[in-house]
């Protein structure tokens, strides 16, 4: 079977389905045929019943519709009760029908088992099952307990953290490969799975770096362990967008096409069918709800309105208790995980919602001790109603803190990573709409009532804004008004903030650090572990560079920026043309900007740079489509022993730089070692080819070179000729160089 | 190293080369024009008149008697160097793609297009040299001493082996085929670069026992006249049109550059044109030439290794003089080998 070979030409029918082969299906099967047996499935027979007579008939039946009517809707016209043959006394048992299968299936459900009185219980089954299992010989008698598959090891999901040299591995997509390395810094990088067809649309890792995700027409599968073999799959036929929660337990899938639900497929139920958006369970396999997708068309009303994609569609808090999505406009839908079910079976009604954030951490809010998880949202202006910011706890949706806002055009939400803060970024315009300005709107939610602090001194639209990952600075990216039909884009500027220093360990106000003018930037990419950041130009077809700025340079410092909790230094600056993307590593050491051949077609490949702005190697890869760090999951250390290992860093890095050096000693011998075998083989080769050729001449009779000029005696002329050539040259030479002024 | 720039042609260069003594160098471009000029100082000697279409190749005998050219007006021409007058034509079916007298001079092959009906072929000429004063050059053969017939793919370009045993042909699927130079049958056949990607130009080395190709598919490779073996391989991120070794020095010189139709969709940072040198035996690049604002589309060393020009393009040819840098370098390994 040709498991390792996961083309989808050949990854056939039979390879999709080979989980049927594994797990019996028989049960999920058989529920199927029932549903094939048209209209029977209406039917349920009722069983235990008292032995009435001719006169207490109705009254059993009035007796036993009360209690029918209690799951669905039946009436006495569809309750048949069959007398015996001198039609003196009853069976004991009904037929009754309902008006749905599912109000039957509900009384199977609810009703079985139940007592009519002290000596009779009800057994309710459906008409199609007692006639599938009731009949003689469909159930074997003797009890046979059922066959336990024996254990089977499972690959090690998480063996690449176990990399000596602590190395990280990537995914790259290029041309129609798929290949994960290793990163091996200068060197090229070592391969540890590559195959063909591995994907149709692109690949994706889950967030803790355990599986890896494919997407095909017939669904999406996940590989992982040492030899990145198949995990899991989800068969949501023409899969588009996927998204992982955070603890990559669940999984949500959308595609544009309605699924259809075909008979015997073993994991999607009749449940799915029409459905766009399907939320699985990773561990099980299976949908644990599906959704059809909220039109959301486009905000411009004057515009044909345009089908957008709302995605990520669920958003997920991060403890991936509850899973939101928005009904724009009107609402927010909260389910609680694992049962997928509607929180107090109701969507919360928020008037105009345009948009919300869960917050990325568990937040610690002071004096608030009950567990909640916070989530961000806004509306707009109606009528004459200010535009509002909220933040709402979950799960007992109180609005714990709003806040108005006037003259709003547009909103964004940017958490900081530990829920620490929420920026507001407000796009304001003034009276006349002719102008904007963007205000921000700081949300501090650990402090004591969240107190908003309000950063305006922008006079441009902010562009972009990024959080310093697990720490407390910013930096954002402003750019004036694009002059209509300019073919260069305008210039933009780069702001650093960062708090003031206060005494204690409170966090001060947000202030600017600075403000580099006349850049074309537009990326903001932040190291994982904060301090580093890459501002860059990308997706631009005149600027390409990047520049690495360090927020706590260990240097002098400017005078200015004393009060600062930041020393900002530009590290170096550098260019990769064409430049589409760019990706820290999961450790902050690396980073890799690309060029995909999903934006442009120039120059494809990625170059991978140290944090601080060193080009370590350039990768130009024809066809190049992505390149994606294999996330790692959270630390395991205490916070004590990484502080224990960042006290002793010094230490550590002789170990690591005498390593270094050591592996470049070795490489370095092999290459000698390697070219003297070269040079060796090479000369070996030409003497002995010399040898032959000389051989070969003698046997030929052909005179050797040189020789040859006597055999054409016509060379004589010219080679003598030569002797006393003479090659006349015009030389011009500057002797003197005089100025003369007339005049 | 102040490269001699050569402006004599109107249009983009075919193919260049030095005569055996290196003080001429001759080249042909799409303008008709065919040129000789002084190798030392680049002043043009002059040019010989009489093809009709754009001349694809020349080779010059190995006494600098005759020179052979090929055109896209279906005609292989003999011209007496000295004189400029020509001597001999010989009329094709389909244009001449490439001409190269055997080693000994006496012999003459041309490879033929194939188009309208007509297979690609290889022809050999038997080549007389007169009175050996340079008269009755025009005393020529007017049938070939040989044809082979390339039914499979078409040879794009082809030259002598050693001692002028075996015809060695590049083919447009990307092959290199060996052929008995007496007989004409085929000896061997390897798909040396990849499947369809076309061989653009083939060089061989002084002795003639190992060549170098260049082809569309970004590499060029060493191959041993003798069994066709793959001997070394030379990547580079761009299509291939020539290559050529450096005698005196073992390195190689490649030269390409994006197609000229796609250079026009593209920024002009992308179009590689430079004249890229790999060390023969190490594989390694190690130095690159600019200058040419379009595709490099022939290059010739200097048969003394001094130096080398490049044809492109761009309708210039740029003629370099090695500084003494190039000489000196060597790797750490072949200096002890020097020293042993």
């Amino acid at each position: 079977m040709p498991a390792m070979a996961p083309s989808f030409d050949t990854l056939s029918e039979q390879d999709l389905h080979e989980e049927e082969e594994e797990i019996d299906f028989s049960d999920l099967k058989a529920q199927y045929e029932v549903r094939l047996e048209e209209g029977l499935d209406t039917f349920v027979v009722l069983d235990g019943l008292p032995i009435v007579g001719e006169d207490t008939r109705d009254k059993l039946v009035k007796y036993l519709l009360k209690k029918l009517n209690t799951v669905g809707h039946t009436s006495s016209d569809a309750v048949s009760m069959p007398f015996n043959e001198k039609k003196s006394s009853s069976e004991g048992f009904a037929i009754v029908e309902y008006e749905t299968p599912e109000q039957a299936m509900s009384a199977v459900k609810h009703l079985h088992g139940t007592m009519l009185d002290k000596k009779h219980t009800l057994a309710v089954n459906k008409l199609t099952d007692i006639d599938r299992y009731g009949r003689e010989g469909r159930i074997d008698e003797e009890y046979k307990p059922p066959h336990i598959e024996p254990f089977k090891e499972k690959e090690h999901l998480r063996w690449w953290l176990g990399d000596p040299n602590a190395r990280d591995q990537f995914a790259l997509y290029r041309g129609d490969k798929v290949g994960v390395y290793w990163n091996m810094k200068k060197d090229p990088p070592e391969n540890v799975v590559d195959r063909p067809h591995w994907t149709q649309l692109f690949v994706q890792w889950s967030p803790h770096g355990t599986y890896l995700a494919s997407i095909h027409p017939q669904g999406l599968q996940l590989w992982g362990g040492p030899s990145f073999s198949k995990q899991k799959q989800f068969p949501h036929p023409f899969v588009q967008l996927v998204e992982f929660s955070p603890g990559e337990s669940y999984l949500t899938t959308w595609s544009a096409r309605p699924v259809q639900v075909e008979e015997g497929q073993p994991v999607l139920t009749y449940e799915e069918d029409g459905k766009h958006i399907i939320v699985w369970d990773i561990v099980s396999g299976k949908p644990l709800r599906s959704f059809v997708a909220h039109e959301v068309t486009g905000q411009e009303a004057d515009a044909a309105p345009k089908k957008k994609v709302q995605w990520p569609a669920f958003k997920w808090s991060a403890d991936e208790k509850y899973v939101a999505r928005m009904l724009p406009q009107q609402s927010i839908s909260i389910y609680e995980l694992p049962r997928m079910n509607l929180l107090d079976k109701t969507s919360v009604k928020i008037d105009g919602i345009m948009d919300f954030e869960w917050a990325p951490a568990t937040p610690t809010r002071e004096g608030v001790k009950q567990y909640e998880q916070l989530l961000c949202f806004w509306t707009p202006e109606i009528g004459s109603n200010p535009a509002k910011v909220g933040l709402m706890s979950v799960p007992s949706k109180e609005i714990v803190r709003t806040r108005n806002l006037f003259n709003v055009s547009d909103v964004k939400l940017h958490w900081q990573t530990q829920a620490a803060y929420v920026c507001v970024k407000v796009d304001r315009h003034s009276k006349s709409k002719k102008s904007m300005a963007t205000n921000l709107e700081i949300f501090r939610v650990k402090e004591k009532g969240v107190p908003v602090e309000v950063v305006d001194s922008l006079k441009d639209t902010v562009i972009n804004f990024a959080w310093e990952p697990k720490g407390d600075r910013f930096v954002l990216i402003t750019t004036g008004e694009a002059s209509a039909g300019a073919a260069v884009a305008p210039k933009t500027a780069v702001s650093f903030f960062a708090p003031e220093k206060v005494k204690g360990s409170g966090v001060g106000n947000f202030k600017l650090i600075r403000t580099i003018e006349k850049k074309t930037s537009n990326g903001i990419y932040w190291s994982p572990k904060g301090r580093f950041v890459v501002v860059a130009t990308v997706h631009s077809q005149q600027s390409f560079d990047l520049d690495f700025w360090d927020l706590d340079f260990e240097g002098e410092k400017l005078e200015s920026e004393k009060d600062l909790a930041a020393n900002l230094q530009l590290m170096k600056s550098t260019e990769h043309y064409g430049i589409t993307d760019v990706d820290w590593d999961p450790t902050g050491r690396y980073v890799v900007s690309s060029a995909s051949v999903w934006t442009h077609s120039m120059e494809n490949g990625w170059n991978i740079h140290t944090f601080s702005g060193t080009t370590l190697a350039e990768h130009p890869t024809e066809k190049f489509k992505q390149f994606i760090w294999r996330p790692r999951p959270l630390t395991l250390l205490s916070k004590e022993e990484q502080k224990q290992i960042r006290k002793n860093l010094r230490e550590y890095s002789r170990e690591f730089d005498e390593e270094d050096k050591y592996a470049v000693d070795i490489a370095n011998t092999a290459v000698v070692e390697k070219r003297k075998r070269v040079l060796n083989e090479w000369l070996a080769w030409v003497r002995k080819e010399k040898e032959l050729l000389e051989e070969e001449r003698q046997a030929l009779g052909i005179p050797e070179e040189g020789g040859e000029a006597d055999r054409l005696k016509t060379a004589v002329t010219a080679l003598d000729s030569k002797a006393d050539a003479v090659v006349e040259e015009i030389v011009e030479e500057i002797i003197e160089e005089t100025e003369e002024i007339i005049g | 190293m102040r490269p001699i720039l050569l402006k004599g042609h109107e249009r983009s260069l075919n193919q260049i080369k030095y005569n055996r003594d290196g003080d001429l160098l001759f080249s042909v471009a799409k303008d008709k024009v065919l040129c000789v000029w002084f190798a030392a100082n680049g002043e043009r000697l002059g040019t010989y008149q009489g093809h009709q279409g754009a001349v694809w190749t020349l080779d010059v005998s190995p006494n600098t008697v005759l020179l052979a050219t090929g055109s896209a007006d279906n005609e292989v021409r003999l011209w007496n160097v000295k004189t400029g007058e020509c001597v001999k034509v010989w009329d094709f079916p389909t244009a001449v793609k490439r001409v190269e007298f055997s080693p000994d001079g006496s012999r003459l092959l041309a490879v033929t297009e194939k188009r309208m009906g007509y297979l690609g072929t290889i022809v050999v000429f038997d080549i007389c040299y007169g009175d050996g004063e340079g008269g009755d050059l025009n005393d020529q053969n007017d049938e070939p001493s040989l044809r082979i017939t390339c039914e499979e793919s078409k040879a794009t370009v082809a030259g002598w082996g050693y001692l002028g045993q075996y015809i060695i042909a590049g083919h447009e699927d990307g092959s290199v085929s060996q052929y008995d130079a007496k007989e004409g049958e085929q000896l061997e056949n390897v798909q040396a670069h990849e499947f369809d990607y076309q061989i653009n130009d083939i060089q061989f080395s002084s002795d003639r026992t190992y060549f170098i190709t260049a082809s569309k598919d970004k590499t060029a490779k060493i191959l041993s006249t003798r069994n066709l073996a793959i001997l070394k391989s030379f990547p580079s991120d761009t299509p291939l049109n020539t290559a050529a070794l450096t005698p005196k020095k073992d390195y190689v010189i490649l030269g390409g550059g994006q197609a000229a139709m796609d250079v026009t969709t593209t920024s002009a940072r992308q179009g590689k044109f430079e004249a890229r040198f790999y060390h023969r035996i190490f594989e390694d690049e190690i130095g690159r030439v600019k200058g040419h604002f379009g595709p490099l589309n022939t290059i010739a060393v200097h048969p003394a290794g001094t130096g080398y020009a490049s044809g492109g393009e761009d309708g210039y040819i740029r003629v370099h003089h090695f500084d003494k840098p190039y000489f000196d370098f060597m790797y750490e390994v072949e200096r002890e080998q020097m020293r042993r």
